[in-house]
């Protein structure tokens, strides 16, 4: 056992770090999934099928958020398109979802979804080919994100493009997609996007039991990614990551291609936004060129920033608060949600520039307040250990 | 039979293990001094918009040589920095570092691999990071992105860094994070920093600028004693402190050499008691 830890912290795995986040997520996905399951439906306990779809998708948001903190708190790459990656993913899965569809479509046709018949289209377009394969549309839901990512990036970064100019593109990007994907001659079902799901792997899409395994799932996908990105941060590459942020002339000088080391997380951030795209439409149970919408990654920005950058965890608390609130005031007030998130966005970076996280760690523990003031108080602490071990 | 046996050997010779294929090795180039010369800047001219920042310079440093660059402010300091460093592309001229490296041809990241160090005239070091982790980020390794997430630090590099934070005298400071540093520590830090990246050539711009009497004191001493084993060319305004550490002095004026010696023979020199002396006196 010893052994394990012993290997587990020279690789620097986050072994501490993480622990805390994955015990409390599943924890509550497993209290939630049981209080589903097996407590009676009249119970006060009982946790209605409605709820467990509601958090299954403030996961796969949360998992989106932790993307944007990737690259935004941890590198100061402002992404305002994120959006973009999130809902490729999201195509990917829900080209799967409507190949399962097959014959029970409106017009039974075994081989195209409604919206080509509708559309008197004669044949599968080419790149909707294999899409039935769950394997093969997965990869295609994260490879061509990821590429996306890459190339966009590649040329960005590249160019040393920084900034509020590359905020500005990355807007456009998500933009420009949206507008494609409206489009019905794109083979993507147009402005209706792609719906109607019936199941998933066989799977019955509105059992109980499928909702809390999609449930259970994204858990796990979000605790796999967030202790994906710890190990990164801890790593000297999360250094070297927070140094370009903090000064890229000065690591450029130092001997590290900045640009490289942009592109790469970039792209590692688009798949996780891919990942928790595919997981968000079999949820909710539809996939339309709306997720591409600046709004969209701009409220992610919101969520990152109410929860405070560059502390992964943060990023998820921000996104389970502010989609909670959401889902009450837009009950309460439909119209008025955008104006409460505008007033939230201005009211967090005026009074609580860091965050809840942030203000929390300042609030109590105050006396450490040099060390909490930044994003990475782990690192002293990660050092101290190697020197001892160094004079020993 | 033999030809069997050659095929086998050369299989053999092929995966030993304790031997990396030379395709794999990285390729660190060697900086040729024979001439005793380590970098050549020859014929140099930079302009933006018409205003020409460097006008055919030349400048040859020699190796282990301590070089202080001076010259009235627009007179091409900086700028030959950046051209030198890969910051800026000039629009002629050449810059070999030793005889055969082409300078001109690598970007920043390639020109600092090879051991061209700059510390800027602001210190600018990674304030959210610990005293240790500034140097450590320094340190000469494999900087490459997938080699950086397996990357740790082996004993004899951190022996470095503790070697490098009592030359710079940070030893109490190193799990403080560097943001809260003063200006002076984060000044020498930077210098650290460049130090534990072993390079052969070190370009530092003002590294006095900011600092008290007692501080520039410190600071000289420390850039005389790098000289020798490394190669020094310090940018400075400050005559005094030119005059404590300098052996020879090149003087800056409109983007090329105006005068070349020891600080006694540049300050008697007419042209530049004329342009650069001579006005401020």
């Amino acid at each position: 056992m010893s052994n394990l830890i012993n290997t587990f912290t020279r690789y620097r795995l986050p072994v501490k770090t993480s622990s805390m986040f994955v015990i409390v997520l599943f924890s509550a996905t497993l209290l939630a999934s049981m209080a589903n399951l097996w407590v009676p439906v009249d119970s006060a306990l009982h946790v209605s099928t409605y709820t467990i779809t509601l958090l299954g998708k403030y996961l796969c948001l949360a998992m989106l958020a932790m993307a944007v903190d990737v690259v935004w708190g941890y590198c100061g790459i402002l992404s305002l398109g994120h959006g973009a990656f999130f809902a490729l993913g999201g195509y990917g899965m829900g080209m799967y979802l409507m190949r399962q569809i097959g014959d029970r479509g409106v017009y039974s046709n075994p081989l195209l979804p409604d919206f080509m018949v509708f559309l008197d289209w004669g044949e599968l377009p080419w790149y909707w080919l294999g899409m039935d394969n769950f394997g093969f549309a997965m990869l295609m839901a994260l490879a061509v994100p990821g590429l996306l990512a890459f190339v966009f990036g590649w040329l960005a970064f590249r160019s040393k493009v920084t900034g509020v100019y590359l905020s500005i593109m990355t807007q456009a990007l998500t933009y420009a997609l949206m507008l494609a994907f409206f489009r019905n001659e794109m083979g993507f079902g147009g402005n209706n996007g792609l719906t109607d799901f019936k199941e998933i792997l066989g799977f019955n899409l509105q059992a109980d039991s499928t909702r809390v395994s999609l449930f259970i799932v994204s858990a796990i996908m979000l605790a796999i990614g967030y202790v994906t990105s710890r190990f990164i941060m801890n790593s000297r590459m999360g250094r070297v990551v927070l140094a370009i942020r903090d000064g890229e002339p000065r690591s450029r000088f130092l001997g590290y291609r900045s640009e490289r080391y942009k592109v790469w997380l970039f792209v590692y951030s688009a798949l996780l936004a891919a990942v928790a795209g595919a997981l968000y439409v079999p949820q909710v149970g539809i996939i339309n060129p709306g997720e591409f919408s600046p709004l969209n990654s701009i409220e992610v920005v919101v969520w990152v920033a109410v929860g405070g950058r560059g502390t992964l965890y943060g990023a998820v608390i921000g996104a389970l608060l502010v989609n909670y609130a959401k889902s009450r005031f837009s009950v309460l007030m439909p119209e008025g949600w955008i104006f409460a998130l505008g007033a939230l966005f201005v009211w967090v970076t005026l009074f609580l520039p860091k965050g809840i996280v942030g203000w929390v760690q300042d609030r109590f523990s105050p006396e450490v307040e040099e060390q909490t003031t930044e994003p990475n108080e782990d690192r002293g602490a990660d050092t101290a250990p190697t020197n001892k071990e160094l004079a020993s | 039979m033999s030809f069997l046996d050659d095929a086998l050997e050369t299989t053999r010779e092929t995966m030993r293990r304790d031997q990396v294929w030379p395709m794999l090795m990285p390729d660190a180039p060697k900086v040729n001094v024979d001439k005793d010369v380590i970098l050549y800047v020859e014929g140099l001219s930079v302009s933006f918009d018409g205003f020409k920042a460097l006008n055919d310079l030349n400048l040859y440093v020699n190796d282990g040589e301590l070089r202080c660059l001076i010259g009235a402010n627009g007179a091409g300091k900086t700028t030959l920095m950046d051209v030198i460093t890969g910051k800026t592309q000039p629009d002629a001229g050449s810059v070999y570092f030793g005889q055969t490296l082409d300078l001109l041809s690598r970007k920043e990241p390639e020109i600092a691999q090879l051991g061209v160090g700059r510390k800027f005239q602001q210190p600018t070091v990674f304030d959210a990071q610990t005293v240790f982790i500034n140097l450590e980020l320094s340190l000469k390794t494999n900087q490459g992105v997938w080699a950086s997430l397996t990357a740790k630090i082996s004993p004899e590099e951190s022996d470095r860094i503790d070697q490098v934070l009592n030359t710079i005298g940070l030893n109490g400071q190193r799990n403080r994070l560097a943001g809260a540093l003063s200006h002076g520590q984060k000044q020498w830090l930077e210098i650290g920093m460049l130090l534990v990246s072993q390079p052969r050539l070190l370009l530092i711009d003002e590294p006095v600028a900011g600092m008290t009497a007692q501080e520039g004191e410190r600071t000289a001493e420390l850039l005389q004693s790098l000289a020798g084993e490394h190669t020094v060319i310090v940018v400075e305004h400050d005559m005094e402190f030119v005059r404590s550490i300098a052996r020879t002095v090149t003087v800056l004026h409109q983007g090329s050499v105006l005068a070349e010696g020891s600080m006694d023979e540049v300050q008697n020199n007419k042209d530049v008691i004329e342009v650069y002396l001579g006005s401020e006196a």
